[in-house]
């Protein structure tokens, strides 16, 4: 990927599919995540939006943010109405009452939607080999209702429904590991991501719709209004995670790990903690215990990652 | 000539979308449904319907998938039963809401707990305001024939919103009855192919479902409502036309040996055979009896029921589901409401009877009448009575 990026810039839309003018909190790396994955996409796709920030931002009635055919309907169900498009567009490209021009179905969900209450139906979708991009936006809790906690929210973090208090450190589980799931239902294609490294986004999500059957890709989102995070380091702040390994880059083609770019000397975890208020309240000895679990996680992904290229 | 052949009533709802060329269908297995989506999934393995068969992993994704496959413009079909009708409560108002043409069939069955899998409308009645049409059919001709009109109904332009067609299960989904499936050609000059208007395209993008602040919910509802109510003239109409062209005629409510009568029973679904039969035996008796049976159920038809009613002094009514703690059988309490503002009206009587899978018998009718003539002569404390129960 590395060697695009110089020339990548001119090779991105200008055209804006997430338009501007939608309701996202200043700092929102969310909306710069879809804004960025929708050039990738194109204008030939059809959106199936699962209800969270990113849907209440971009829709309130009369307006919409929306530049492609877009369907919002429940929480949880993102995927399987995501499997009626796909399902209809097959059914009607075949009976001659649509021109077949290969339109791709994206479902796009936080990861409220996603891990939790959505899991079920992403899992059914995927399994039953529906031709769709799920793409998780990941800020790490419910944010829309109010940054209460999901199961994607890291150990330590302080959020309302898991708050740090006296007897109390905040989240006290480790975030699930979604692409990991989502490989183990042998789909062609899992993929991390972070729009504080766009053009590595941008392909990925290019090759993820490209890609027939089901694909996935997740992106951590920063939260400016739920990390308590200063809105103006967001992208910094997605450097940080990618930099300390807390969320390594990566694809997993076929089953085959490929690290998106390693880092050979990782920054210390603290260097990403410090900087929001959801972990203020963590003691060194609690921050010793997450960077040996980063340090251990990063090291059998990269076992993962090279077992595949020997 | 379509001819009469002896076949499951399931098998011939399962036709009957085939004659309707669905071009999606998303199902999750249920007793006493699952006969209907198992034929189906036969006949798109054989090519013998052309359709996407989604095997979905519940029957929330089951309406979930109908709502994408709807809105992106396909025929879509489901069906469910007691269990999987409640799994889906939340996704039906969305279908209706979002105006998407989807048609179900619901196997009525009992709810747990404790389990059973036998036949009662506590799941229709938990479903009564999701804002479908919804309409009870008596046997397996009817039900053919309004899975066809389901569709024209739905798809109307006027009306775009999803059509629920109740069947008894196992009363009706698990029995062999002599019916006419029509002929293709004939189906296809009664069922145009769907258009739905805005359909999910890149052509066009339209944006569908989003939320909506307090200045323009009641604006949308209020919309949605007289929509609903709107419908039931094309509803009339699709009948009518369906009528003159297979020689079958539907209405809203259907009267039988009602002349006369001033002791009406009232009841819907296949329940309604039995209660011909009954009311046949009481007039060979000599005793004027009528039956007055519900067929459309949203929108609710007020003019239809204050007509079919308005001779008669004792209206007893039957129904097949209990509202705990609350003013009797659903039924019987809207008719009551629908009743409430005539100068004259009926005494209504409310039963509650056949609850997860009970059968009545035509005898059971008979002492359903005479225990109904008692209450209404004497009066009565209790909102309702339980008919056949053990104490
Ligand atoms: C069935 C149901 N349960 C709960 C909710 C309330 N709810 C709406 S959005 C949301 C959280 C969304 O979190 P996530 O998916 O992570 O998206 P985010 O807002 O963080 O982008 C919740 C709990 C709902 N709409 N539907
Ligand atoms: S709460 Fe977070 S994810 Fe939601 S719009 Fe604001 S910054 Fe974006
Ligand atoms: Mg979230």
């Amino acid at each position: 990927m590395e060697t695009y990026t110089v020339y990548a810039p001119k090779l991105v839309t200008r055209k804006e599919y997430f338009a501007p003018g939608h309701r996202a909190c200043i700092g929102c790396a969310e909306a710069l995540a879809l804004r960025l994955a929708c050039k990738a996409i194109g204008p030939n796709a059809i959106i199936v939006n699962a209800t969270g920030c990113m849907e209440i931002v971009s829709s309130q009635l009369p307006y919409t943010t929306w530049r492609l055919p877009w369907i919002h309907t429940l929480f949880e169900n993102t995927a399987a109405v995501a499997s009626g498009v796909d399902a209809a567009l097959k059914a009607m490209v075949r009976k001659g009452r649509r021109e077949d021009k290969g339109v791709k179905v994206v479902a796009v969900g936080g990861d409220g939607a996603t891990a939790d209450i959505g899991l079920q139906a992403l899992s059914g979708a995927m399994e039953r080999g529906h031709n769709f991009l799920y793409i998780c936006l990941d800020n790490e809790a419910y944010m829309n209702t109010g940054i209460q906690r999901s199961s994607s929210t890291p150990f330590g973090a302080s959020t309302t429904t898991s708050p740090a208090g006296k007897v109390s450190i905040g989240q006290v589980t480790w975030k699930k590991n979604m692409p990991a799931i989502c490989a183990a239902h042998n789909i062609p294609y899992v993929a991390t991501a972070c729009p504080s490294y766009p053009f590595d986004l941008i392909a990925k999500v290019s090759k993820a719709v490209s890609i027939k059957g089901p694909a996935y890709v997740h992106i951590l989102s920063v939260c400016p209004t739920g990390w308590r995070s200063a809105p103006d380091i967001s992208v910094r702040l997605g450097r940080l995670a990618v930099e300390t390994g807390i969320f390594p880059l990566y694809e997993i083609e076929n089953g085959q790990y490929k690290l998106s770019r390693d880092t050979i000397k990782r920054r210390p975890v603290q260097d990403y903690l410090k900087l929001q208020g959801r972990f203020r309240h963590l003691s060194a000895e609690l921050i010793a215990q997450i960077q040996e679990r980063v340090d251990r996680e990063y090291t059998q992904l990269q076992e993962k990652a090279r077992g595949h290229q020997g | 000539m379509a001819t009469k052949t002896g076949v499951e009533v399931s098998i011939a709802i399962a036709d009957a979308v085939k004659l309707a060329n669905a071009d999606v269908v998303a199902a999750y297995p249920i007793t006493p449904q699952t006969h209907i989506v198992e034929h189906l999934a036969e006949l798109v393995a054989n090519g013998e319907l052309d359709a996407e068969y989604i095997p979905v992993e519940s029957e929330h994704s089951a309406m979930s998938a109908c709502l994408g496959a709807s809105a992106t413009g396909a025929r879509v079909f489901t069906a469910t039963a007691g269990q999987g009708l409640e799994l889906m409560h939340e996704v039906l108002y969305v279908a209706a809401s979002m105006q998407l043409p989807i048609v179900m069939t619901v196997a009525n069955r009992a709810l747990s707990a404790p389990l059973s899998v036998w036949g009662d409308h506590s799941d229709v009645m938990a479903v009564r305001d999701t804002g479908w049409v919804q309409m009870f059919v008596e046997n397996g001709q009817e039900a053919v024939d309004n899975t066809i009109c389901a569709f024209r109904i739905a798809e109307d332009r006027r009306v775009l919103l999803p059509v629920m067609v109740h069947v008894d299960g196992f009363y009706l989904t698990h029995v062999i009855e002599p019916l006419t499936l029509p002929e293709q050609a004939e189906v296809d000059k009664f069922l145009p192919p769907n258009d739905y208007p805005l359909p999910l395209w890149p052509d066009k993008p339209v944006a569908m479902g989003d939320f909506a602040p307090p200045v323009i919910y009641s604006e949308a509802k209020k919309a949605q409502e007289v929509n609903l109510r709107k419908a039931k003239q094309p509803i009339l109409e699709c009948w009518e036309e369906f009528g003159k062209q297979f020689g079958r005629y539907y209405h809203p409510v259907e009267s039988y040996k009602t002349e006369g009568a001033k002791v009406l029973l009232f009841t819907m679904g296949s329940f309604s055979e039995t209660a011909m039969t009954a009311v046949d035996k009481m007039r060979g008796e000599g005793k004027e009896i009528g039956l007055v049976r519900l067929r459309l159920w949203r929108p609710f038809p007020f003019a239809e029921l204050r007509q079919a009613v308005k001779n008669a002094d004792v209206l007893i009514i039957l129904d097949r589901a209990l509202s705990y703690g609350g003013p009797g059988g659903p039924v019987a309490s809207e008719v009551k409401a629908a009743l409430y503002g005539e100068a004259k009206r009926p005494k209504v009587v409310s039963f509650i009877a056949g609850l997860g899978g009970r059968d009545i018998t035509v005898s059971g009718f008979e002492q359903i009448v005479s225990r109904g003539i008692e209450l209404a002569q004497k009066g009565s404390e209790e909102e309702y009575e339980m008919f056949g129960v053990r104490e």
